[in-house]
């Protein structure tokens, strides 16, 4: 299987602190694979690395390409969508608005009107309230308007940043199961930052663990999710 | 009664003119979420050009348009040359930068065309409209550009694709970003509409307030008043925003006692910002929420 | 020019006003006696002209100072500062023309009102922050001229020509004349200020205003009294700006309502940019900027002075976006490697 996502040496740099300190690992196509650590440990940095988010030198390949030296919307218009912690939503503007949004470097209008309605199909929740403000949504519903706006994007790599965060336990198992149903069916790579590790291993299929900027556990999320030792130590459960 | 109506609607005519400098200046603050102190004088000059323009021969309509387009481009480049290289700086800085440009505009026009105040014609005519003694065709004329304006800027805004990303770019950029846009090129982009629609006004108002490089000074500070009351997010609010200083300035300017030409400005101001106390957004503006 | 990027912490997305942090905010020691060394000897050595040119450096030094105090420190723009450096000015130059009032006494009374009159200002601004507050404070700004102009105070005012004021002589019979005496004795003031300024923001108010300027509904909830420290703010800004409004009237001997009009307001604020917002040590660069380069300019071209004078504003803030503090942290890196 070829890797889609290469990634080499990444160290990243807040100012003069240094928060990765030389990542390396490849995400292969059609996979969903999860990155798990705790607080602090430098999940959101990777992903923001890979979209020149953050100051970082190393060595990134999508699908053959480099991204060193790209900006963030030029990385983006490669196919890598990114769903930022904190979901990144257009609060003032309307849930079509953003959905609208995340088509707006796609040239082919009538695609663009017919995804739109595809997302519907996926979030019937969103056509309910598709003229509603998408700040006035609750959280769940937000989450969910992120992924439908980075699918927008028809999107070859999609990178999530916590999407557990702030939601009820019954509406995360919703949205992780909508994001099974993304990779399987639309085969969009899937790469999800995660804190809440047990129900990401069970969607995944491979997990990396990252402690202070450096990967200490790379597998199959079956293999982790079954090593107590791991779990024990880096996962806390 | 009759005095009062009147100073109302002399109100809403150099009300007019905020209205217009105010639409340029809320375009700005949806580009850069700042203000831009040199916006007056780019109008100014932009005003100038077309009158060179007229000196040498071209027809009214065909300065008017030159001198837009010019101003579209030459927005375009002031930011991409001059101000782009401060985005990382800090805003006090930046605001500097507009300082030094507002100085350098100024100073260049009074060489070139020296201070001596020019007349500048209307395509208007400045006859009483309907009967009217206090709105002239010019000033009715001046009413109805603002609003076309505001209209096609409604209509960009709401209605277009480039629009949509502006109003996301200036909203957030980093999301913006995410989805793709160019949020760099999109303040390039404002800062051309906003010399444009500021080239608009300049030369709406030369008729009135005569042609010369400090024209602009008296009238910038009252469309920020008035993009300010409005609600500096809403084209909307600018204009009425426009119509209200005007008004306020002459109902100020006939009804206080000692007030002369003079105090006019600081009691606009005065009001304005009583209207901000109890409603800090402006009238038509959102109210920010800031997580902390 | 990496390198002094890197060295100057960047802002956070939605934070107005740069956080300078405590200990940066002064000259080291070393620095700081040299200079000291310089302001007491240059004057025995140079014309009286130059003395007075110092001298009117200080003094705009003091009011950039205040400046850097309201803004730097409580994050809190102000286009008004000329409208103090008026009253200062004026109340001065009343004192001491109309009611023969001793030119030194002029000052703690003016620097008592001006801070009445700001901490009076600070009242409604507390509603207002960033652009509404610029708003508000130029309309002061642009109030002040009219104001003192008016028919009614010219008896006092002298109106729109203005006072003369006497310029004193040296006391005690002291051999000096009386530029390089008032020299001196604006120099003790400066210092004096600039130490209980320094002494200001290093104390619990100062970390009250710091913590306001960074984080307003944060240090709400912290227990800080904002309105009382942002009010307090404005009041010690306004109160030193007069301080320096009354030493300018002496040292130019002459006030006219048209000396403060929002032109001195915008230098003001130029001044704290290019010194760097938050640096006390920078108000004199600053100040040596607004008073100097305006003179370059003309010397360069009288017709395109403005041009000339926002030209080298752009050098000055392309080179160095965050002020001259920016290059006191480069200089102190590179005196580090030497001292290895």
């Amino acid at each position: 299987m070829t890797a889609m996502l290469n990634v080499k040496d990444l160290r990243a740099y807040y100012g003069q602190v240094q928060a990765l300190h030389g990542l390396n690992f490849s995400l292969n196509e059609g996979s969903l694979t999860t990155l798990l650590g705790a607080n602090g440990a430098g999940k959101t940095t990777t992903l923001r690395a890979i979209c020149n988010m953050v100051r970082s030198t190393g060595a990134i390949e999508f699908e053959g390409s480099p991204l060193t030296g790209r900006s963030t919307e030029n990385i983006v218009r490669l196919g890598i969508a990114h769903v930022p912690q904190g979901r990144g939503t257009f609060t003032t503007m309307t849930v079509e608005e953003n959905l609208q949004l995340g088509a707006i470097s796609r040239k082919d209008k009538a695609a663009i009107v017919s995804d739109i309605e595809r997302m519907y199909e996926h979030f019937p929740v969103l056509k309910e309230r598709y003229t509603q403000q998408a700040g006035t949504l609750s959280g769940g519903e937000q989450q969910m308007l992120a992924v439908a706006r980075a699918l927008m994007l028809r999107p070859r790599l999609m990178l999530l940043d916590e999407p557990s965060f702030g939601l009820a336990p019954l509406v995360v198992r919703d949205l992780f199961k909508i994001l099974g149903k993304i990779n399987r069916e639309d085969k969009v790579t899937i790469l999800v930052v995660e804190q809440n590790a047990q129900l990401a291993l069970e969607l995944a299929d491979q997990a990396y663990v990252i402690e202070t900027g450096r990967i200490v556990m790379s597998g199959g999320a079956k293999d982790i999710a079954n090593n107590e030792d791991v779990r024990k130590s880096y996962l806390g459960y | 009664m009759e005095l009062f109506t009147n100073q109302i609607l002399a109100g809403i005519s150099t009300g007019a003119i905020y209205a217009c400098m105010a639409l340029a200046v809320v375009m700005i603050y949806q580009a850069i979420d700042h203000l831009n102190f040199a916006q007056g004088e780019m109008a100014m000059f932009s005003t100038f050009i077309s009158w060179q323009l007229m000196q040498w021969g071209v027809p009214y309509w065909g300065a008017f348009v030159l001198a837009v387009a010019f101003s579209f481009v030459g927005g375009i480049a002031i930011e991409r040359i001059l101000f782009k290289p401060l985005a990382k700086a800090p805003i006090l800085t930046n605001v500097a930068g507009f300082i030094a440009l507002f100085s350098i505009i100024n100073s260049c026009a009074g060489l070139i065309w020296d201070f001596t105040i020019k007349q500048y014609p209307t395509p208007f005519g400045s006859a009483p409209f309907l009967g009217s003694q206090l709105i002239s065709t010019h000033q009715a004329g001046m009413i109805g550009v603002t609003v076309l304006l505001l209209i096609a800027l409604y209509f960009f805004f709401q209605y277009t694709r480039i629009g949509l990303a502006m109003r996301a770019a200036a909203s957030l950029p980093e999301s913006a970003r995410l989805v793709g846009i160019n949020t760099s090129w999109m303040i390039a982009l404002g800062w051309g509409m906003a010399a444009a629609i500021g080239a608009i006004a300049g030369i709406l108002i030369a008729p009135v307030v005569f042609l010369e490089p400090n024209m602009m000074g008296g009238v910038l500070i009252y469309g920020f008043a008035a993009a300010v009351l409005g609600g500096l997010t809403s084209p909307l609010g600018a204009v009425i925003g426009g119509f209200l200083v005007g008004i306020f300035e002459n109902l100020a300017g006939t009804y206080i006692p000692g007030v002369g030409n003079e105090l006019k400005l600081p009691i606009a101001l005065a009001l304005i910002i009583s209207v901000l106390v109890v409603k800090p957004a402006g009238l038509f503006g959102r109210p920010i929420v800031k997580r902390v | 020019m990496s390198a002094a990027e890197d060295v100057v912490p960047t802002e956070q997305e939605g934070q107005a006003v740069e956080a300078v942090p405590k200990r940066a905010m002064t000259l080291g020691t070393g620095t700081s006696l040299i200079v000291l060394a310089a302001l007491i000897l240059t004057p025995l050595l140079v014309k009286n002209f130059v003395i007075f040119q110092m001298t009117q450096l200080l003094v705009y030094g003091l009011a950039v100072l205040a400046l850097n105090i309201l803004t730097g420190g409580s994050g809190q723009f102000s286009l008004g500062q000329s409208a103090f450096y008026a009253v200062g000015a004026y109340t001065s130059a009343v004192l001491m023309e109309q009611y023969n009032v001793n030119y030194a006494l002029t000052l703690p009374i003016s620097g008592l009102l001006c801070f009445a009159v700001g901490f009076l200002f600070g009242q409604p601004a507390l509603r207002l922050s960033g652009v509404y507050l610029a708003l508000a404070t130029f309309a002061l700004a642009t109030a002040m001229p009219q104001l003192l102009k008016l028919n009614f105070l010219e008896p006092w005012t002298g109106g729109v020509q203005g006072l003369v004021v006497t310029k004193p002589d040296a006391p005690f019979g002291l051999h000096m004349s009386q530029d390089m005496w008032l020299y001196y004795f604006t120099l003790v003031i400066t210092i004096a200020i600039y130490l209980l300024s320094v002494n200001l923001l290093r104390s619990r108010s100062g970390r009250a205003f710091m913590s306001i300027r960074d984080n307003e509904i944060a240090a709400s909830a912290m227990g800080v009294n904002v309105a009382l420290y942002k009010t307090l703010a404005f009041g010690v800004s306004a109160g030193i700006t007069g301080v320096a409004g009354s030493l300018g009237a002496i040292v130019v001997q002459f006030v006219a309502p048209d000396s403060f009009t929002i032109t001195l307001a915008i230098q003001l604020f130029l001044g704290m940019v290019v010194g760097g917002v938050g640096w006390l040590p920078g108000s004199f660069v600053g100040a040596a900027f607004i008073i100097f380069v305006p003179n370059i300019a003309e010397s360069v071209s009288k017709g395109l002075s403005g041009a000339v004078f926002g030209v080298l504003l752009f050098f000055v803030i392309y080179l160095v976006p965050h002020g001259a503090r920016q290059v006191a942290i480069v200089s102190q890196q590179l005196v580090g490697k030497f001292k290895k």
